[in-house]
């Protein structure tokens, strides 16, 4: 199954709601799937900075390493935030090459889940409840948010197995449903230069549309796209640094829902990951056409 | 009438309170509030009660009904009246995939939109649908009817065998063995009737009728590109 929930403010009073709104839709779709969790929030960003969301297996004893060795090589201010078994490294741009440098030759146990200027990314094996809890996502605010519940099918319940996937620089991808021409198109991709870190066919869909979006397609185009070149079940829901979109397959057997107000664009895999946001009794609510892309930008 | 608040009363204490609703009930009117999309709503009623959930449901909602008058006031999510025996379930918003699949009996009237299979298998339920229908509806349809006062998506009626489908508005595409069919007067008053049932204000002239070509009844080599 899987569950999918999305909000896209468009009342910037809100914004400040976004994190509790966000995880209440989430937890009531736990019993959509139980075995891991995630969440892509686009908060605040700093000018010529990037967020970089980073994992670790042992943080208690990483993440100070990491904080150490930056401050050693790093030659403008930067921040390693911990939170949990993440850590959100901002770092200026003229840096990110040491960064990214430091990562790999000295951390290769560090799995980075996310960059961008506004996006991060938290995700864990666990209950939904629990996943929210250890990255205090409740407290977050942001313009707008993704998240899922995984029930796993196609590969391991691993903390890299969750979703969101983010393959480019403030876009993410969670997916409700199973691809099969994963593995082809994950060759096509490597060909074209997107590397992809896992076996799970949702990464490959994400790298799909960053490939198309690297060739100047727009988030809509690439959906549109996706739709002739991807084969299998998918409800995806897919976040860039202003936009927010949302794509059935023609077969369309997975379930979606979505609401718009004044006030934001919500999506629920089901109706009731909705019935507690403001206004929801007089929202717009449909469902989404199988095979028709939904794409909404601040 | 009973009232039932579903922030009050747990899902499975409201349908056992129904289900154990007899034939010579005096607790003939139900009113559930706050159902905030909860699954198997009302499902496995037999008793000829009238129900109202106020607000959408989820699930399942009205499953194996028999008997029962069901009325949602608001949409209802997949599977809505599956396996439905008898009674009726109205809808006033839409409906989400494979409304009144497999159903047996009873009428299921949907005054919104249904999404894609409607009436997957239906075995003798009526369903009028106010709005349009999505794709593959009433695929293997073995008996009743499906009236669509709107448009039907693609591939409708694929691999029928014996329902008969009205359409009033454009069907993007027939299914496999599935052919547009005369409109006898028998077909006329029926259709008259079913939509004076469903409370659907539309003339039953301008319908078309759809039903089953039984190419596909056995085997034939030459129909196997069909299959």
């Amino acid at each position: 199954m899987c569950g999918i929930v999305g909000l896209f403010i468009k009342d910037k009073a809100l914004e400040v709601s976004l994190g509790d709104m966000l995880s209440d839709m989430l937890v009531t779709m736990t019993d959509r799937g139980p075995d891991s969790a995630g969440i892509a929030i686009y908060g605040s960003g700093a000018a010529d900075h990037v967020k970089i969301s980073v994992q670790s297996a042992d943080p208690d004893t990483v993440f100070d390493q990491l904080s150490e060795k930056l401050a050693g090589a790093l030659t403008l201010p930067f921040e390693v935030e911990r939170k949990s078994t993440h850590a959100i490294c901002t770092v200026a741009d003229q840096d990110v090459a040491v960064f990214d440098d430091i990562i790999k030759e000295d951390f290769p146990g560090l799995s980075i889940m996310s960059r961008g200027e506004t996006m991060e990314i938290f995700k864990e094996v666990g209950l939904p409840k629990d996943v929210i809890a250890r990255f205090g996502i409740n407290a977050m605010s942001g313009t707008h948010g993704i998240g899922h519940t995984r029930m796993a099918t196609e590969s391991a319940v691993v903390t890299n197995g969750a979703h969101p996937f983010s393959t480019g620089a403030d876009q993410c991808l969670v997916h409700n449903g199973s691809l099969s021409n994963h593995n082809n198109l994950r060759r096509d991709l490597a060909h074209n230069g997107i590397t992809l870190e896992t076996q799970n066919d949702s990464e490959v869909a994400a790298g799909y549309l960053t490939w198309q979006m690297q060739n100047g397609a727009n988030l809509g185009e690439a959906l549109e796209a996706s739709l002739s070149d991807l084969d299998g079940f998918f409800t995806f829901v897919v976040g860039t640094k202003d936009g927010f979109g949302v794509l059935r397959d023609p077969i369309a057997c997975k379930p979606a829902v979505l609401a718009e107000t004044d006030q934001y664009v919500a999506f629920g895999s089901e109706y009731r990951a909705l019935v507690g946001l403001p206004g929801i009794a007089d929202a717009q609510i449909w469902e989404p056409e199988p095979g028709k892309v939904y794409f909404w930008k601040h | 009438m009973q009232r039932i608040d579903l922030d009050d009363v747990a899902l499975r204490e409201l349908n056992e309170i129904l289900q154990a609703q007899g034939d010579d009930t005096n607790q003939t009117s139900w009113e559930i509030i706050n159902p905030k999309g909860s699954h198997a709503l009302a499902v496995g009623l037999d008793a000829p009660i009238e129900v109202t959930i106020k607000g959408s449901t989820g699930y399942y909602c009205g499953g194996m009904n028999k008997q029962a008058t069901i009325t949602v006031d608001g949409s209802v999510g997949p599977g809505v009246g599956e396996n439905m025996m008898s009674g009726m379930l109205k809808i006033a918003g839409d409906a989400s995939q494979y409304a009144g699949a497999t159903g047996r009996g009873g009428l299921l009237a949907i005054k919104g939109n249904a999404a894609s299979r409607c009436g997957i298998s239906m075995k003798g339920i009526d369903i009028v649908v106010h709005g349009n229908i999505g794709h593959m509806s009433a695929f293997m349809a073995q008996k009743g009817n499906l009236v669509v006062l709107g448009d039907a998506g693609d591939a409708l009626g694929d691999s029928i065998y014996e329902a008969n489908l009205f359409v009033r508005g454009n069907v993007r595409s027939l299914g496999a063995d599935c052919v547009e069919k005369d409109m006898t007067p028998d077909h006329l008053a029926q259709l008259a009737g079913l939509l004076e049932a469903a409370e659907a204000d539309a003339d039953p002239a301008s319908f078309r009728r759809y039903g089953s070509a039984r190419k596909l009844y056995h085997f034939d080599i030459d129909n196997a590109a069909q299959y």
